[in-house]
């Protein structure tokens, strides 16, 4: 019965929009609110800006499982969230810190920034990109649905077999991991794919690979490892679909599955994810130290070439995660050795930002002093990394405390100071106004003592025998006090993030237009206007040297000398097909969820029939006329 | 940190060989990385206080495009190092994966891991036990590590690293200990619900008394001796039969759902986690789910006083 009235509906609600039904009024109405602009809005900045407030959203709950984690682990024996409970919180902490926070916020950066950087006027394919945003809604809001309805998943974010299993985990907290992952990850793919063909064919005269900032550079590898990391999460997501929602058997022991071919399967995925949140956060932190230190990188073709080996070894040592799992002492020696190999070109990028910033004019901004933090906390991250890759010692490491301690100096430490670095650092360019210094130094300190007070103690916490994703320990254990000290610092990097919402809420209401260049910059988004109009360039620039921008201010020129005379300029047109796609995913996703297969049929279905309608699509985009440019130009000058 | 924070179990103090083993790498990692540390430390700190931009000063610095001799020596130390640090971490994988002797005869214990409770079997004794692994001290003892529902992980931080205990398949490690005692160990493994207190213990003993041990074993004393055991065992043959098997008694049980019973009142703790005392008896008799989330064990809450108290009296009596 259900069934068949959500059918109805459906039609119903398909019928309508095929037909552009409705009323004509409405429809307008509907049309002309800001509202519509941004739901079917191509342009890379405003996706950009909605994969920040999406990524931030999701911070804000991922932190706060966090802390319900570190209150529980307060004192030993607490009965604040136990068992079942308790797995959740983990789990979904995890997944949304690195699929719906790290993810989002770096892809925010990186369309904000990318086209910019290499002198275009959009990614090459807009549609797909408004496609991947939505995706990552989608997938994050499916995933945080199971909180409403019954349980959330509870394997851990690495989601092993057989726990992951019908038979282990009841009900369909674990249907939601699966699809709300795979429906985010077919965003992530094609975002990736998207960035790599943007870079590769859309840089402007004369910037040739060797003259592309760090950060395009970064953004490329890493976007080069989401297309080769992420089938394998997608092939081993259909695995276990199959097996919960239709039977199949591939991890049953029993009917002669195997459950280690899942801990392959993600981990091939996983380890090169670490990169994938990583490298984009090394590349912001260049630009950042190279620009308040008013010095060129140094080194700068050995980064390139270290960060494209940090990523080919990335897809090498995915088993290092697995040296407890009995692959014997040959396998772990091999993927020992690859895995301490990484360390040399991280050691070089780690002296280049050294040497980069000796000799020059350091100005601390509140984005230095994330860059600048970033060193020390990388650095330990990195460290234990080594540690963690010799097998005797991982013995001991592995699955305990100090495990999370390495990751969180690499996450954090790495990749949110970087995204922190970053959103300080652009946002007079993507809003046209700086944050607030003051406010941001405050949110810089509280967040960086927050951070190693939490996880400094937490090599202990492992090394005294504590293991990871547990919801408790025994008085006796001697755990009590530093597990407190942990808290503690959680609760002040709590702080320190309300602080940052504070901040933009007040720099936004105090706000003073900056001119192009606030901060002295080197590379091309600085020379455009702030924030940068919708085109990007009126003219796009000629790129005669490394830190193009730089150049031309050192010659004494003023603006970017243009490759092409001013003339009409062609923008791709808004469009509502990809929310509207993705939406079909996203009732596909909750049918299969509620073992309802005819609704997961439908909503695939309407899904493909949209991507249909898109293809006979007259979508040629518009031009904007060459004195309506002139006139946006002027009146950003005036 | 003051007395009773001393933690009871880190990998800093091992008692055995394998964990030594773990330990010898540890520090050598730490040792050199502590270096690198220190090193990056130093040109930070320095770099920091010396290129500070001076109030006024707005010169251009140099712009420096890289030195070929500095790269050159990042690359080539880190290198080094990681050399001097493989070559031990090689040999100490290979001799921690070490397999038992073909020719000698040592001991060997088959662990199996169920949602939340371990069980360890001598196959070449003959005895079956739950919770606690005794071992002779300064002997290596063989582990065959097997799970018969999820995944786990077998780590007493104190004796050696952890190793994964799959379904269907079974792994190898050893484990020794060169002084008596009782380590604490855990499931490193998320395995579900009651995955945070899947603790055991091993307790190592001397060679003549963990012989004593075995002999025990095998001749236990498990029939009961006054009217109260009497009746405790009828008791336990009507309610908890079907799960747990005591040997030494005519009961007909396979009794593989639970842990074996046999020497009950020997164990220092239930359920590897509540001291053995007949309070906590009758608490996890009554509500298990409350002493571990998830658990397998009903709740025997609806039994009499009088029942509970025989039941207890039993149990107690299990050596
Ligand atoms: C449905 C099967 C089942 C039944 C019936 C059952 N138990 Fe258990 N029992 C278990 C399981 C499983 C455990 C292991 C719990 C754990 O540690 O997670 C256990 C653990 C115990 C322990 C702790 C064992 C140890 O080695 O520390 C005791 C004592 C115990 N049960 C007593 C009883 C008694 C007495 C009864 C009957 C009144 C009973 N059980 C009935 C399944 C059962
Ligand atoms: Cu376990």
């Amino acid at each position: 019965m259900a069934t068949l009235v959500t059918i109805i509906v459906f039609i119903l609600f398909l019928s309508a929009i095929l037909t552009g039904g409705y009323n004509k009024e409405l429809m307008d109405r509907f049309r002309s609110h800001w509202l519509w602009d941004w739901i079917t809005t191509v342009d890379h900045k405003k996706i950009g800006i909605m994969y920040g407030i999406g990524g931030g959203f999701f911070f804000i709950l991922g932190g706060i499982e966090a802390l319900l984690i570190r209150t529980q682990l307060f004192y030993p024996n607490n009965d604040f969230i136990v068992g079942r409970a308790f797995n959740e919180l983990l789990t979904m902490h995890g997944t949304t810190m690195i699929f719906f926070v790290a993810m989002p916020l770096l892809f925010a950066l990186m369309n904000m920034i990318v086209p910019l950087q290499i002198g275009a006027r959009d990614v090459a394919f807009p549609f797909l990109n408004a496609m991947g945003l939505w995706f990552f809604i989608a997938g994050g809001i499916l995933m945080n649905l199971s909180w409403l309805f019954g349980n959330a998943p509870d394997a851990g974010w690495t989601n092993y077999v057989p726990i992951a299993a019908n038979e282990y985990s009841a009900g369909t907290g674990i249907d939601y991991y699966v699809l709300g992952l795979q429906i985010s990850g077919f965003g992530t793919l094609m975002s990736g794919i998207n960035f790599l063909a943007t870079i590769i064919n859309m840089r402007t005269e004369g910037m040739s690979f060797l003259r592309m900032p760090l950060f395009t550079w970064t953004s490329f590898i890493s976007s080069a490892l989401i297309l080769f990391g992420f089938p394998p999460l997608t092939a081993g997501l259909f695995l276990i679909m199959f097996e919960r929602l239709f039977g199949a058997n591939f991890f049953d022991v029993a009917a002669g599955g195997n459950p280690i071919i899942w801990e392959h399967l993600f981990w091939i995925f996983g380890h090169p994810e670490v990169y994938i949140v990583v490298l984009p956060a090394f590349g912001i932190m260049s630009e950042v130290i190279s620009t308040f230190s008013k010095k060129r990188l140094f080194g700068y073709t050995s980064m390139v070439f270290a960060t494209i080996l940090i990523g080919f070894l990335g897809f090498m040592v995915w088993a290092h995660h697995m040296f407890t799992v009995g692959m014997g002492p040959v396998a772990n020696s091999i993927f020992a050795i690859a895995t301490m190999t990484i360390a040399v070109p991280t050691g070089i990028k780690v002296f280049n930002w050294l040497f980069t910033m000796w000799g020059g004019k350091i100005r601390f901004t509140t984005a230095m002093l994330y860059a600048v933090g970033f060193i020390p906390t990388f650095v330990m991250g990195g460290v234990t990394g080594v540690m963690l890759s010799t097998p005797p010692g991982d013995y001991q490491y592995h699955d305990s405390y100090f495990v999370v301690a390495h990751f969180h100096y690499v996450l954090i430490g790495g990749t949110v100071f970087g995204i922190l670095a970053g959103f300080y650092y652009w946002w007079p360019k993507i809003f046209g106004y700086k944050l607030n210094e003051k406010l941001g130094k405050w949110n810089f300190w509280l967040f960086f003592i927050g951070f190693h007070l939490t996880f400094l103690i937490q090599h202990f916490i492992g090394l005294f025998g504590m293991p990871r994703r547990v919801f408790t320990y025994q008085p006796e254990d001697g755990l009590t006090l530093i597990n407190q000290i942990s808290t503690v610092g959680a609760y002040m990097m709590a702080v320190a993030t309300i602080l940052f919402v504070v901040n933009v809420i007040y720099s936004y209401r105090h706000r003073v237009p900056v001119g192009n260049d606030p901060w002295d910059g080197r590379t091309l988004e600085w020379s455009i206007p702030s924030p940068a109009p919708f085109y990007n360039f009126a003219q796009l620039p000629k790129v005669r040297a490394l830190d193009a921008f730089w150049h031309e201010k050192m010659k004494g020129n003023k603006e970017m000398e243009p490759a092409e005379p001013l003339g009409p300029i062609h923008m791709p047109s808004n469009n509502h097909l990809p929310i509207v796609i993705v939406l079909g995913f996203f009732i596909s996703g909750l049918g299969f969820v509620f073992r309802s297969n005819e609704v997961g049929a439908l909503g695939l279905i309407f899904a493909f029939l949209m991507m249909f309608v898109r293809s006979f699509e007259k979508d040629h985009g518009y031009h904007v006329e060459t004195d309506e440019v002139e006139k946006v130009e002027k009146g950003v000058k005036a | 940190m003051t007395g009773c924070e001393e933690p009871d179990r880190t990998v800093f103090s091992p008692k055995g060989e394998a964990g030594e083993g773990s330990l010898d790498v540890i520090m050598l990692s730490i040792y050199i990385m502590t270096f690198v540390v220190a090193v990056v430390l130093a040109i930070f700190i320095y770099v920091l206080i010396r290129y500070r931009q001076k109030p006024g000063d707005n010169s251009i610095p140099k712009q420096v495009e890289g030195s070929m001799k500095l790269e050159m020596l990042w690359t080539v130390i880190p290198i080094i190092l990681l050399a001097i640090l493989a070559v031990p971490t090689l040999t100490h994988t290979f001799s921690l994966a070490e397999e038992a002797p073909k020719d000698e005869d040592p001991l060997r214990v088959k662990v199996t891991a169920h949602q939340y409770w371990w069980e360890f079997e001598y196959p070449d004794l003959g005895i079956k036990t739950a919770q606690q692994l005794h071992i002779p001290t300064d002997e290596k003892v063989y582990l065959e590590l097997t799970s018969d529902d999820v995944i786990h992980a077998f780590w007493v931080p104190e004796l050696a690293g952890k190793q994964d205990l799959n379904p269907g398949s079974t792994n190898k490690m050893w484990i020794d200990a060169d002084e008596p005692g009782t380590y604490e160990g855990r499931c490193a493994e998320l395995c579900g619900a009651g995955h945070a207190l899947m603790n055991f213990q091993v307790v190592a003993q001397e060679k003549e008394d963990f012989d004593k041990w075995v002999e025990k074993r095998k001749n236990p004393s498990s029939e009961p001796k006054t009217a109260e055991q009497k009746a405790g065992k009828e008791v336990f043959t009507q309610n908890c039969m079907s799960c747990h098997a005591i040997d030494g008694t005519q009961m007909k049980t396979k009794g593989e759902k639970a842990p074996n019973l046999t020497g009950f009142a020997e164990r220092n703790k239930i359920a590897g986690l509540l001291e053995n005392n007949d309070e906590n008896l009758e608490k996890w008799m009554k509500h298990p789910e409350q002493v571990k989330p998830g658990t397998y064990m009903p709740s025997f809450d609806f039994l009499s006083d009088e029942d509970m108290d025989n039941l207890k009296a039993y149990l107690q009596s299990l050596e």
